[in-house]
């Protein structure tokens, strides 16, 4: 029997279909057998960020309105070998074409079949919102380090510790530019965190390969050098229960000066 | 009281005190007191005498209440001050016991959640930006108090908010309201502080250490320590 996780974020455009591509990737990378489910119905983009859209037969409600096997309509990542599915979300029809009922018994289905299924949840607070959550045992609630996507994070973990039967959402704070944050033109972690009081799950750096991969349909996280894909790895290695350190955001760019700085002992270390 | 003798008028030096009978029927009551009222102010044309009205322990309903202001105040020179009565109904009751107890809660109050009170609210943790905390009575917060603040939302000027970490987006109390300034420099907020309706009838904000000399009854210690 597998976990169901939903991503959300309140605000659009924080980064939840990246994240839920490249959680998924990394849980994949695991050796974990992962279902991705977009519930975006009308404005679906995770099967492109995945680089899946040409393999799309039948979508979320084909399956919810009985004019296919769930089966049929899951697209298998040609990257891995059977352990990677996607759901795609129907582009024709709006949010109302699915009620949270029904999807809870999609999830219930496909939590018989796999390890992971990640939830991919449309931003707002209305029926998408219901829909995604409807099924989900555990909550992630991903954040921009910017006051306008902490608000929309704050009301939607208010809501998520209402659902029943939901475990306390985690949190994940995603593109942090370290030389804004520096410089107190953009909150940092701890100050997200503290005023949130989740437990972080995991920092993501802005960094322009995220971009650039999803451009091209092809998540960071296959990229084993990345920063990045290193975040979202670590995150995947949270989510099965291992113990690791928050990547340290400012090292990537100690240049000579710097560290002769600290050496003579006037930098901050 | 005899029998027979339903309405007693008693004059003190803060005006007069009106006992009825709580063992006769209502009409016989209104009958004399009128009676009463019309042979004591036969030819009063003097200054205004307030009345405090006891009806022991008859329950007269908010209309009788105000039949009997009414029968009162037709004598020109008398004012009704108050009626006074030792019985209540549960439901008045109740409403009485929830308006001046403190309810405590633990938590955080999250962007877009509101909670609400009919007494005193003891909020143990945050208000978030975008959440709201409102009561009857007063609103303590023992935590950072970032959100909207209304206390005496029912009209209750005498109320008072307080908070360890004061940087709200907006206090209310009763019907006056203050707007945060547009920026908080968090480092700067080292100690509580109160918020209430001053003298000059303006909300204002101040050390903690002042509510004891303003709102003396927010305490409800008895006794010596």
């Amino acid at each position: 029997m597998g976990e169901a996780i939903v991503i959300t974020s309140g605000k659009g455009g924080v980064g939840k279909t990246t994240t839920t591509a490249n959680l998924g990737t990394a849980l994949a990378l695991q050796e974990k057998k992962v279902c991705l489910v977009d519930t975006d119905i009308g404005l679906r983009n995770l099967d492109v960020v995945m680089g899946l859209e040409n393999r799309i037969i039948y979508d979320l409600v084909d399956v919810v309105e009985e004019r296919c096997k769930t089966h049929q309509a899951l697209v298998k990542d040609k990257r891995f070998n059977d352990l990677l599915y996607l759901l795609p979300a129907a582009q024709t029809t709006d949010k109302s074409a699915v009620t949270p009922e029904q999807m809870k018994k999609l999830i219930d289905e496909l939590k018989q079949d796999y390890d992971y299924i990640l939830i991919d949840c449309p931003a707002g607070i209305e029926q998408g919102y219901k829909n995604a959550v409807a099924g989900a045992d555990h909550a992630i609630v991903v954040t921009t380090p910017e006051k306008s996507s902490v608000r929309d994070a704050d009301r939607v973990i208010g809501l998520l510790e209402k659902e029943e039967g939901m475990a306390p959402p985690k949190l994940i704070v995603n593109r942090i530019r370290n030389h804004m944050v520096k410089e107190g033109d953009m909150l940092d972690v701890d100050e997200v965190a503290a005023h949130l009081s989740i437990e972080l799950i995991g920092i993501v750096a802005d960094d322009d390969e995220v971009i650039k991969s999803s451009h091209n349909g092809e998540p960071v996280a296959h990229n084993p050098n990345n920063r990045a894909s290193i975040a979202y790895r670590n995150i995947a290695r949270r989510i099965l229960g291992e113990s690791v350190p928050l990547q340290q955001l400012d090292q990537e760019k100690e240049t000579f000066l710097t560290k002769f700085k600290r050496f003579i002992g006037m930098g901050r270390s | 009281m005899k029998t027979g003798q339903n309405v007693v008028i008693k004059g003190t030096k803060d005006g007069l005190t009106l006992q009825l009978n709580d063992k006769c029927a209502y009409n016989e009551l209104i009958e004399e007191l009128t009676e009463k009222l019309d042979a004591v102010t036969k030819d009063g044309q003097g200054a205004l005498i307030t009345v405090s009205v006891q009806t022991g322990n008859r329950y007269v309903t908010e209309d009788e209440k105000e039949a009997l202001k009414s029968l009162i105040r037709q004598r020109r020179h008398l004012v009704v001050e108050e009626i006074k009565s030792n019985v209540m109904t549960i439901e008045e009751a109740v409403r009485w016991k929830e308006e001046n107890e403190i309810v405590s809660f633990v938590g955080r109050i999250r962007s877009g959640q509101v909670l609400e009170v009919p007494g005193d609210l003891l909020l143990i943790g945050d208000v978030n930006p975008g959440g709201t905390v409102m009561a009857g009575g007063s609103i303590f917060v023992m935590g950072a108090l970032k959100g909207v603040a209304h206390a005496g939302c029912y009209g209750n000027k005498q109320a008072v908010i307080t908070a360890a970490k004061m940087m709200p987006s907006q206090l209310r109390i009763s019907s006056h309201l203050t707007r945060s300034p547009d920026r908080y420099d968090e480092e700067e907020i080292t100690e509580s502080e109160c918020a209430f309706i001053n003298e000059a009838d303006q909300l204002v904000i101040d050390r903690l250490q002042v509510l004891k000399y303003l709102r003396p009854d927010i305490s409800t210690f008895k006794g010596g320590f």
